[in-house]
């Protein structure tokens, strides 16, 4: 499983680093850590647009873990 | 914070103007604006035109004409080059000489990053102040320029812009509002005027409704915007002040079913010296829209009207 973590960039750079773990690592399952809303909005719809499913869960700190899953997996 | 009143104040903090307005004389009112920000284009001297136009942008929001400006400067002297200023200063002089507004001097301070902009002074007839509220049933509202600056600067930064939409943003920042704003003195019942800027297009417009007798319909088909960047937002190159927008206002904001959820994003994209947004009798709108295309200001369009009904709304259809 791929792990990125994009904590600490402003946008629109954790959806340039998510949309190059994705073209690298096709059909794989990626993890993104995201520490803002607007991040978690950007990055959910990235991968919405590439017909992953998005998985997001809220964890300590008001950060959060989305897991995206390639289509058909 | 206590505010201060005067028999002579026009527009003054407490109304969210897009500048100060004091009447000197019974025809003589000076409107006073001051605008800066850090660099949203790599090119210093772009960058300088573009914060020139934005500045001078809040003076024809009022209705004005702006006759001088001072330079508002930040800078790290010991990190950067100091060409680059010079080409961003050179950058709002050449806006301001475009504009025939004098630079009348400025003030300088060092900062970790740079920051431009200006102080800008305009006058107008005090009875011919546009102020963001006024306007009336039955008008037809006019956007000058199209959206999508915000969205496209942030997939600049992410370097997903492609040359050809920069090269077309960039020349819609580069642009006055300075014909726009003549072509509307020749229309005497203009109602209300402000310009889009850091709030997006919904964001303005909700200032001109909000807690009046009015509200607004938009035909968001008729809205002007970058074709191209409906991909950037389905993608997510998503500027943070867009979402910010959006949820500041949205409770003010109906959305009918045929506008899409990417378009309402468009709406609520911040510009960088955006166009004007004004309402007017329909009928004038019709022609004065005309005048502006022959103009010149081609992607100028009608985008809307004013109605009675939800008061202090906005209805996107």
């Amino acid at each position: 499983m791929v792990e990125i973590d994009v904590r600490g960039f402003g946008c629109p750079i954790p959806v340039v680093k998510t949309k190059k773990a994705i073209e690298k690592n096709p059909n794989e399952q990626i993890t993104v850590l995201v520490e803002t809303t607007v991040s978690k909005e950007n990055v959910s719809r990235l991968a919405e647009s590439k017909k992953y499913s998005v998985q997001v869960e809220e964890t300590a700190g008001n950060e959060y873990r989305i897991l995206l899953n390639p289509p058909g997996k | 914070m206590p505010l201060q009143s005067d028999p002579n104040l026009i527009a003054g903090i407490e109304s969210a103007e897009d500048a100060g307005v004091y009447k000197l004389s019974d025809d003589l009112a000076i409107i006073q604006t001051l605008d800066f920000f850090t660099p949203i284009v790599d090119d210093p001297y772009i960058f300088g035109q573009v914060a020139a136009v934005n500045s001078l942008s809040d003076v024809y929001a009022m209705g004005g004409n702006p006759i001088t400006a001072m330079n508002i400067v930040c800078f790290p002297i010991n990190k950067m080059d100091i060409e680059i200023l010079q080409q961003v200063l050179l950058g709002g002089l050449d806006k301001m000489r475009e504009a025939e507004v004098i630079l009348v001097g400025g003030h300088s301070v060092e900062d970790n990053e740079l920051k431009y902009g200006l102080s800008v002074t305009g006058v107008v007839h005090p009875e011919k102040v546009l102020l963001n509220r006024g306007a009336r049933v039955g008008d037809k509202l006019i956007l000058t320029k199209p959206l999508g600056t915000g969205i496209i600067n942030t997939a600049l930064k992410g370097e997903m812009a492609d040359d050809d939409l920069v090269a077309k943003s960039t020349e819609c920042m580069l642009t006055l509002n300075k014909k726009a704003a003549e072509l509307m003195t020749e229309f005497p019942d203009i109602h209300a005027c402000t310009d889009v800027t850091g709030f997006g297009f919904l964001g303005h417009a909700c200032e001109m409704v909000e807690g009046s007798n009015v509200g607004m319909l938009i035909h968001s088909s008729s809205v002007p915007y970058f074709q191209e960047i409906q991909e950037l937002v389905e993608m997510g190159i998503v500027p943070g002040g867009l979402h910010r927008n959006r949820e500041f206002r949205m409770h003010m904001i109906e959305v009918g079913a045929d506008c899409p959820g990417w378009m309402v994003d468009i709406l609520f994209d911040p510009q960088t010296a955006g166009g004007l947004l004004f309402s007017l009798p329909a009928q004038q709108a019709e022609e004065l829209l005309q005048k502006m295309h022959k103009e010149g200001i081609e992607e100028a369009a009608i985008v809307g009207e004013v109605v009675s009904e939800p008061k202090s709304k906005i209805v996107v259809e």
